[in-house]
């Protein structure tokens, strides 16, 4: 069966687009160009040209010798980390402000949780001379204050989102309203792979770069292209998905991603949405989510801004009913003693969101002959007000 | 038996006054109550917003009313158990209005069957668009007598309204302006435009302008463009003030049916 998502815009019974009228002009667009528009000549050189002299890919493997001595096992991390900006998300931000400009659009508009994806948004847009509005829920305009100092710097508007728990939830709405009320030159660069077909496909294509560097770079470093598992944290799921992608049809290989267990998948604050979750239709696309019985969206919590989120983009939600990969989760306590072992281990400081994927370590029987690679997807320096005040340093 | 819907535009071409509210706001147990004096007050029709915790295509005020409502604890299921005898005061046509989700995990054949049994004439779905209608819903729709109300914009192609007026009953609801609801706004030259180019595309349909319809003036100007119009923030806000509900309705109505 193939992972990849149908003409229809489904990943099995999960995706579509579930959109109002009002966005119908902007998705359709997308969707009759977005293919023709990526699979250019002209766009793959610029794509290419600019991951690689702007970004500074390929972000490198990196075997963590002390790391692999401690679990017993062969560890490797793939260094997104190292990009510019500090994570993942700029790999998406290049290719959509590419599209937008495309599609001729001046002005753009972001949601972001931790910040990563807001700040990957606004580099984009001063680099291509872009108007730049990013919603972010007022309760992480607080916890992720460096971030938002950044983007600022760069000229974007940063506007809190005042409704619900004021998370990312809330700043995907604003977003959302914003693009209703402007729908004639503004470019949504939604940051994860969800929101209505075409995003979640578009999204898991430009991410797709870090599996499709790590499949020649494991080859270069051991002479095997698989390895035997790839784990990456989810929230809503684009580091995952970019992690997955070429791997999805290598049966061999085992996937896993790690969800956001909050205070504990047992308590009302977590974000462990394909752990708790049911299906349903939230931000435009049918997924699973966190909801009550009636149909209404749960409020989440995590740690990690980045996480705290209640759905899932369609693709895992698919990965994960036809079991081609596992979720797993991991709580807040648990992430935070993974993010110290990797800091003293291996001098590197992780993102929240990325310590997640590390705190599976202890939770999987590794083997000696085995390989895992961990997507590193953001580093720390967003998270050290959080750190500091658990650690007391 | 006839839809109360198309019974209404038969009878009534012009100055329609469709008026929506927010089921358990401000109280939990007032939804039959504003029914009662919307109806006394004249007007037409009645949308009764099903409340949704991420009301995407909505404004403030309508967010606003929707997380009281949720707190009140509307739901669906509430809701069918406060209209349950509403068709022995009115008969006046009831629209249910409210996100997909909430519907999907009532269930879509168990909600339609309900909305059939205590009288609901249509459904305005926001986030269901068209193409999901036709593959998924819309025969049981029809089945239950139940008319899927659709939007168009002013970004709508001229094709697509031609479709949307296809497959339409009842009406079609004309969102006067590239907007979230309760957005401010008077008639400009480009919703002119849109309006007139809408006029003559000679559409089967009747329609009603919603979206900044919010007092007797933006309510005239809508009607010089079609069968009538619809207010829903703007009498949402009235709703919130501290007087009876009683007066709060019928000085809102009087204050946009009252020429000036």
């Amino acid at each position: 069966m193939s992972y990849q998502v149908n003409e229809k815009g489904y990943y099995g019974e999960f995706g579509g687009a579930y959109i109002p009228e009002m966005m119908v002009p902007n998705i359709e667009e997308l969707q009759h160009n977005y293919l023709e528009i990526i699979n250019s000549y002209d766009f793959r050189q610029e794509f290419v040209g600019l991951l690689k002299n702007y970004v500074g890919r390929p972000s490198p493997l990196y075997f963590a010798k002390r790391l692999s001595e401690k679990y017993q096992s062969k560890i490797y991390l793939k260094r997104e980390d190292l990009n510019h900006t500090g994570s993942h998300k700029i790999n998406n931000t290049i290719g959509q402000i590419l599209v937008a400009q495309k599609l001729g659009k001046h002005r753009i508009i972001a949601e972001t949780g931790a910040g990563q994806h807001g700040l990957a948004t606004a580099t984009v847009c001063a680099l291509m001379g872009l108007e730049c509005i990013v919603y972010m829920g007022a309760v992480d305009v607080e916890r992720q204050a460096p971030n938002v100092k950044k983007m600022r710097m760069l000229g974007a508007e940063v506007i809190p989102a005042i409704s619900g728990n004021q998370t990312l939830k809330d700043a995907t709405n604003e977003a959302m309203r914003d693009w209703i009320n402007n729908p004639v030159d503004t470019h949504y660069i939604i940051g994860s792979v969800v929101g209505p077909h075409p995003y979640p496909d578009m999204v898991a294509r430009f991410q797709s770069v870090i599996s499709e560097e790590i499949r020649w770079q494991l080859e270069e470093q051991t002479g095997r292209e698989n390895p035997t598992r790839v784990i990456a944290c989810v929230g809503g799921g684009s580091n995952a998905a970019g992690a997955f992608y070429h791997f999805l049809d290598q049966e061999n290989v085992e996937l896993i991603g790690v969800e956001a267990a909050g205070k504990g998948i047992e308590t009302h604050e977590t974000a462990a949405t394909l752990t708790l979750g049911t299906p349903g239709v939230l931000h435009s696309s049918r997924s699973i989510l966190m909801q009550t019985k009636d149909g209404q969206i749960t409020e989440p919590y995590s740690i990690s801004a980045g996480l705290d989120y209640p759905g899932i983009g369609p693709m895992h939600a698919n990965l994960f009913t036809s079991q081609r990969a596992r979720y797993l989760w991991a709580t807040d306590a648990e992430v935070l003693d993974a993010a110290l072992e990797l800091t003293r281990l291996e001098g590197i400081i992780p993102a929240l969101e990325s310590a997640h994927a590390l705190a599976a370590l202890k939770k999987l029987q590794l083997k000696p002959e085995e390989v895992s690679v961990i997507n590193l997807s953001g580093r720390g320096d967003k998270d050290m007000e959080t750190y500091l005040n658990h650690f007391g340093y | 038996m006839k839809n109360r819907i198309n019974k209404l535009f038969q009878e009534k071409k012009e100055r329609v006054l469709s008026v929506y509210f927010t089921a358990g706001y401000p109280d939990l147990e007032d939804t039959v109550s504003i029914i009662q004096e919307l109806v006394k007050n004249g007007v037409d029709l009645i949308e009764i917003g099903m409340p949704f915790s991420d009301p995407v295509a909505d404004g403030p005020v309508i967010q606003r009313s929707s997380l009281i409502a949720l707190q009140n604890g509307m739901s669906i299921r509430k809701l069918f158990d406060q209209l349950k005898d509403i068709r022995q005061v009115t008969d006046i046509p009831l629209i249910l209005m409210g996100y997909i989700n909430p519907v999907l995990q009532y269930g879509v054949e168990a909600f339609c069957e309900k909305c059939r049994e205590v009288g609901i004439d249509g459904l305005i779905i926001p986030d269901l668009p068209l193409s999901v209608y036709e593959e998924d819903f819309r025969s049981v729709f029809e089945n239950n007598n139940l008319h899927n109300i659709f939007l168009i914009t002013p970004q709508t192609s001229d094709d697509r309204m031609r479709t949307i007026d296809g497959i339409s009953e009842g009406f079609i609801y004309m969102v006067s302006s590239n907007a979230t609801t309760g957005a401010k706004s008077s008639v400009t030259d480009f919703q002119r435009d849109y309006f007139e180019r809408v006029n003559s595309m000679e559409l089967k349909n009747p329609r009603m302008i919603g979206f900044g319809i919010s007092n007797s003036e933006t309510f005239r100007n809508a009607c010089q463009y079609a069968s009538g119009a619809i207010i829903g923030s703007a009498f949402v806000k009235a709703l919130g003030g501290t007087e009876p509900l009683e007066q709060k309705v019928s000085q809102f109505i009087n204050s946009i049916v009252t020429e000036s």
